[in-house]
C-alpha cells in the first residue's frame, strides 16, 4: 500500500535540555486527511515535538518539510503562517471578549482604519456554522461552557492570518489535550467537528490521555517513549494492550494489584476509626455527611461531577469550615479550621487541580515535598537543608521521580511527576489518613499505576486512603468500601468486593442498591 | 515502518553544586545591577578623583562614600520590609507616608521647643524620654502596618487599594500631629540616630545592619522564607499544604510598616525636623524601585533581601551623582528614571532569553550526556 504524500515529515529531531535529552532523532509524519495520535506517557517529549512542530522551541537537530520544502518556523504565529495552527490543552482565549472578538481580532481582514464589526460578526457565524456550532457571536466567550468555547478556540486557529488579503489555509491543526475538561456529549461534539476538518483534508495531530478517545478518533498512532521514537501504527493493528505496553516498555498487566478480591479490610470493623464523621456537612455543600475510615482502609468516593465529592474531601481537611456534625479522628472530636489544623492531626491532602491548588510552580522539588512537613513542625523548627535534601532524594527514588535533580522548579515536570512530588509532599508528613481527589487525572497510564500501586502499598500498612475518581474502573479496582454520592449528599456505601459497575451505577442513578 | 530502537539508560544527571549562600541570597540575577553599581562609581571616580578618599575627622570617617551609604539607609530599610510584602505577591505604596508618621510622632512627642540656656546655647529639653519616644513612633508605624495587613489578610482587600487608602489619609495624620506645621527638633540627643557615629561609622547603617540581620535570621533560619515565597507562588495551594496565608500575609504588613516607621525616625533625625507634607515624599517608589533593582519580581516568589539594599544603594548613588554632576534640579528626576529604565530593560526576560539564544553552543553541550 503506498500511503499518500505526507503533509508534513519530522526527520530526526533532536532536542536537548539541560540533564535531560527530550527528544532523540525522532522521525514523525502526517498525512493529508489523517487523525494522527501522538502517544506516550509522560516526559515521552509529546509536548515538545508539538513545540517543535510550532516553533516555541528550535530542535538542536533535524529537519521539518512541509509538502516537501524545509521550513524553520521561529514561533507559533511563524507556523500559523505557514499554515500550522495549534489548540492548546486550556483556552487561551479573553473570556471577557465577545465570541466573533475572539476569533477575528488580529486576523487581519479589517484591513481599512476601524474595524467593520457586522463584517466581523458575519465571517464568525460563517465559520462558527462550518464547525456546525450556531451561537450568539455577540456574547461573551465567558457565557459559553468550555466546550464551546474549545470550539471558537478551534474556529480561530482556522482562520489564519491574511496577508495583503490572502487567507492562508491551515494545513495542519494541532489538538493538544483538546477533552481533558470536556464532559462526554461534549467530546461528541468535538469528534464530529474533527471529522468535518478531517473530510476538508486537514490534518490533524491529536494528543490525549485519554485512549478510549485515542482509538476512536485516530487513523494512525506514532508512539514516543523517553523521548525516543517506538514507532508509528495503524489504529487497526493495535489493540489497547499493544499500545499500553509499547508506551510503558515493559509488560504491565492492565490489572493492578486488586483490592476488590480482599474482604478482611472491607469488613472487619476496626476498634478506632481514624476517622469518623457523623452528620458533617456545611450548607450549600455536602451536608449530614457519615462517614468511618479505618486504619489500613481504602475507600473510593464514587459520583457524577458535581455529587460533592471534592466537597467531601474539602471538608474532611478543613478547607471548608463544617457547620453541622461531628468530626472524630482517633476517638477525639476535633474541629478544623483550617488545612493545618487537619495535618497537624496526620492528615493529607492532594487536590484535583494540581496546577492551581497542588504545586508551587516557581519552587523546587525539594522545597514541594518539604513544605507540608515544614509547616506541620512549625515555623520555627525549621529543617536543615541537609534533612531536607535527604527527604526530597528519598522520595524522588520511592517514587520514581523523573527529574535531573531535587533542586528544578516542580513546573518543570511532566503533570505524572508532579503528582508523585505531590504524593511525596504528603508522605513526608507521615499521615494517617490520605485524601485524594482524582488522583489520576490528566496522568498517562504508566504513572497512574505507579502512583495507585504506592498508594496501596502505603494503605497495606496502615495509612487509611479516601479516594475519589471519575473513572469506575479504579474506583472498582482500588476500594476496600465504595462510597457513593448523589447530590453532594451519601447515597450508599458498600463493601468493594460487593460492589461492581452496576450496582454503582444505579445507587448514583437513583435506584436502590 | 520505523524500526524500534532499543531504550537505552537515561543519562545521568548532571552534578549541580549546591546554590552558595551568597548567591541564594543576593540571587543570580544581579549582574546588571552590579554593573550599573560599578558604572555610577566609575564615573564618579572620574570626576572626582576623590570620591573614594576616606578622610577621619574627630575619630568619625567623612567621604562621600560614607555620605551616600548614610543617606541611603532609610531607602535600604524601606525596600528590605517592602522585599517581604511583594515576596507575597503583595505591594505597600504607604511607606512614605508612614515615614511621616513616625517623624511626626517623634517630634510632636518631643516638643519642638527651644530652650536657651545661660550663653551656651540650647538645652536639651524633651517631654518624653528617648526610648519612649522612639517606642511610641514605631509603635505607631507598626499599628498602621498591621492595620494594611488586616485589610488585606482578613478583608481580602488589594493590596494596592489598601494601602492607597494609608497613602493618602497616612499624610493627612502627619499633618493633623504636626499641626500643619514643621516641627523642628532641638534636642539633641535625638540626632545621633540619623548624624551620629558608633565606632566612625555612621550609626545609621548600624539600623541597617541590625534590620538586615533580623529579617535574614527569620526568613532564612526558620521557615518563614519558604512559606513567603510559597504564599506570593500560589496562596490557595500554600494554604493547602498547611501554610498560614493570612497570618504570615499579615505580618509582613506588619513588618513593612515598622520599617517604614525605623526609616522615619532616621530621616526626621537627619534634618533634625518632622514635615508632615514632605517627609518621606515618593519614597514608596524609590522603595519599589530598590525591591525591583535588587531581583525580585512584582509578581511574587522568590525574593533578595541583599539584592534590595544593593537596589537602594544604587538609588541613592545615582541621586548623589546626579547632583554632584550638576544637573539642573528639575531634570534629575527624568535622569534618575531613565538609569532606572534602562536597567530594567536590561534584567527583563526578552533580554535576557536575547543574551542566552546567543549562546546556544554552550547549552546544547551541557546536556549532551
Amino acid at each position: 500500500m503506498t500511503d499518500p504524500a505526507p503533509v508534513l515529515e519530522m526527520r530526526g529531531i533532536t532536542k536537548y535540555f539541560p540533564g535531560v535529552r527530550a527528544l532523540s532523532a525522532v522521525d514523525f509524519r502526517l498525512l493529508p486527511g489523517e487523525v494522527h495520535s501522538l502517544m506516550g506517557q509522560n516526559g515521552a517529549g509529546k509536548s515538545t515535538l508539538v513545540k517543535v512542530l510550532t516553533g516555541v522551541v528550535t530542535p538542536d537537530a533535524g529537519q521539518l518539510l512541509l509538502d516537501g520544502q524545509d521550513i524553520r518556523p521561529q514561533g507559533p504565529l511563524e507556523a500559523q503562517r505557514l499554515g500550522i495552527s495549534t489548540v492548546f490543552q486550556e483556552v487561551n482565549l479573553c473570556t471577557n471578549l465577545s465570541v466573533a472578538e475572539n476569533i477575528l481580532l488580529g486576523r487581519g481582514g479589517t484591513s481599512t482604519v476601524a474595524i467593520r464589526w457586522r463584517e466581523l460578526r458575519r465571517q464568525a457565524v460563517a465559520l462558527l456554522a462550518e464547525l456546525n456550532i450556531h451561537i450568539d457571536v455577540t456574547a461573551p466567550l465567558a457565557s459559553y461552557p468550555l466546550a464551546i468555547q474549545q470550539m471558537v478556540a478551534i474556529a480561530r486557529a482556522l482562520t489564519s492570518e491574511t496577508r495583503g488579503g490572502n487567507a492562508i489555509r491551515t494545513r495542519l491543526l494541532v489538538l493538544d489535550e483538546p477533552t481533558s475538561s470536556l464532559a462526554d456529549d461534549e467530546v461528541k461534539m468535538l469528534f464530529s467537528v474533527i471529522r468535518r476538518l478531517k473530510a476538508q483534508g486537514i490534518a490533524i495531530l491529536f494528543i490525549s490521555h485519554f485512549l478510549d478517545q485515542a482509538f476512536e478518533i485516530s487513523d494512525r498512532f506514532t508512539v514516543l517513549r523517553n523521548g525516543q521514537l517506538v514507532g508509528e501504527y495503524p489504529v487497526a493493528q493495535l489493540s489497547r494492550m499493544d499500545l499500553i505496553v509499547k508506551m510503558v516498555g515493559k509488560e504491565i498487566a492492565e490489572t493492578a494489584p486488586d483490592r476488590a478480591s480482599r474482604t478482611a479490610a472491607a469488613d472487619a470493623p476496626a476498634a478506632v476509626p481514624v476517622v469518623q464523621a457523623r452528620g458533617l456537612g456545611k450548607t450549600g455543600s455536602v451536608t449530614g455527611l457519615d462517614l468511618a475510615v479505618a486504619p489500613g482502609q481504602a475507600i473510593g468516593v464514587a459520583g457524577l461531577l458535581g455529587s460533592g465529592r471534592t466537597e467531601t474531601a474539602r471538608l474532611l481537611f478543613g478547607i471548608d469550615k463544617a457547620d453541622h456534625g461531628t468530626l472524630e479522628i482517633e476517638g477525639k472530636p476535633v474541629r478544623f479550621s483550617s488545612p493545618l489544623d487537619a495535618i497537624v492531626h496526620g492528615m493529607g491532602f492532594c487536590p484535583e487541580d494540581r496546577k492551581h491548588e497542588g504545586i508551587l510552580a516557581e519552587l523546587s522539588i525539594r522545597e514541594n515535598i518539604i513544605i507540608a512537613l515544614q509547616c506541620k513542625r512549625g515555623i520555627f523548627r525549621s529543617l536543615s537543608r541537609a534533612r531536607q535534601d535527604e527527604i526530597a532524594r528519598s522520595y524522588i527514588k520511592l517514587l520514581g521521580i523523573k527529574a535531573p535533580d531535587a533542586d528544578v522548579p516542580i513546573s518543570k515536570l511532566s503533570g505524572g511527576n508532579q503528582q508523585k512530588v505531590l504524593l511525596a509532599r504528603w508522605l513526608a508528613t507521615d499521615p494517617k489518613m490520605l485524601i485524594l481527589d482524582e488522583p489520576t487525572r490528566g496522568i498517562d497510564v504508566g504513572a497512574k499505576i505507579e502512583i495507585m500501586a504506592e498508594v496501596m502499598a502505603l494503605c497495606d500498612n496502615g495509612m487509611a486512603v479516601v479516594f475519589s475518581s471519575s473513572e469506575m474502573d479504579e474506583i472498582l479496582r482500588y476500594s476496600d468500601r465504595v462510597v457513593v454520592l448523589r447530590d453532594r449528599a451519601k447515597v450508599g456505601e458498600m463493601a468493594g468486593h460487593d460492589a461492581d459497575e452496576q450496582k454503582v451505577f444505579q445507587i448514583i442513578a437513583g435506584g436502590s442498591p | 515502518m520505523m524500526p524500534v530502537p532499543p531504550t537505552p539508560e537515561p543519562p545521568p544527571p548532571p552534578v549541580v553544586p549546591p546554590p552558595g549562600l551568597v548567591r541564594s541570597i543576593i540571587g543570580r540575577d544581579h549582574f546588571w545591577a552590579l554593573a550599573t553599581l560599578s558604572l555610577l562609581i566609575i564615573y564618579n571616580l572620574a570626576t572626582n578623583p576623590h570620591f573614594f578618599a576616606i578622610s577621619i575627622q574627630d575619630g568619625h570617617l567623612y567621604g562621600s562614600i560614607i555620605d551616600i551609604l548614610n543617606r541611603s539607609a532609610p531607602l535600604m530599610i524601606i525596600a528590605m520590609g517592602l522585599t517581604l510584602v511583594i515576596a507575597t505577591h503583595g505591594i505597600d505604596i504607604s511607606v512614605g507616608a508612614v515615614v511621616a508618621i513616625s517623624g511626626a510622632v517623634a517630634a510632636a512627642m518631643i516638643g519642638g521647643e527651644l530652650v536657651m540656656s545661660g550663653g551656651t546655647g540650647m538645652d536639651d529639653v524633651t517631654r518624653f524620654s528617648m526610648p519612649v519616644v522612639i517606642a511610641a513612633a514605631l509603635g505607631v508605624s507598626l499599628l498602621f502596618g498591621m492595620w494594611n495587613g488586616v485589610l488585606i489578610s482578613s478583608f481580602g482587600m488589594q493590596p494596592i487599594i489598601a494601602t492607597l487608602i494609608l497613602l493618602g489619609t497616612g499624610r493627612g495624620v502627619a499633618q493633623l500631629i504636626t499641626n500643619g506645621q514643621i516641627i523642628t527638633i532641638y534636642y539633641r540627643p535625638y540626632y545621633a540616630i540619623g548624624n551620629g557615629f558608633l565606632l566612625g561609622v555612621p550609626f545609621s547603617l548600624f539600623i541597617v545592619a541590625a534590620v538586615a540581620a533580623v529579617i535574614l535570621l527569620l526568613t532564612r533560619k526558620t521557615a518563614l522564607g519558604l512559606f513567603i515565597e510559597a504564599i506570593g507562588i500560589n496562596p490557595l495551594a500554600a494554604r493547602l499544604a498547611g501554610v498560614r496565608a493570612r497570618t504570615i500575609t499579615f505580618a509582613v504588613y506588619a513588618v513593612c510598616g515598622l520599617c517604614a516607621g525605623i526609616a522615619g525616625l532616621i530621616v526626621s533625625s537627619n534634618v533634625k525636623s518632622a514635615d508632615g507634607n514632605n517627609a518621606g515624599l515618593l519614597f514608596e517608589l524609590d522603595a519599589i524601585l530598590a525591591v525591583v533593582l535588587g531581583g525580585t519580581a512584582l509578581t511574587g516568589g522568590r525574593f533578595f533581601l541583599l539584592g534590595s539594599v544593593l537596589g537602594a544603594l544604587i538609588i541613592q548613588t545615582l541621586t548623589t551623582t546626579i547632583y554632584a554632576a550638576g544637573v539642573a534640579p528639575e531634570v534629575t528626576l527624568v535622569v534618575k528614571g531613565l538609569v532606572v529604565f534602562i536597567v530594567s530593560i536590561l534584567q527583563s526576560d526578552k533580554i535576557k532569553a536575547m543574551i542566552h539564544s546567543a549562546a546556544p553552543a554552550r547549552r546544547a553541550q551541557g546536556g549532551t550526556p
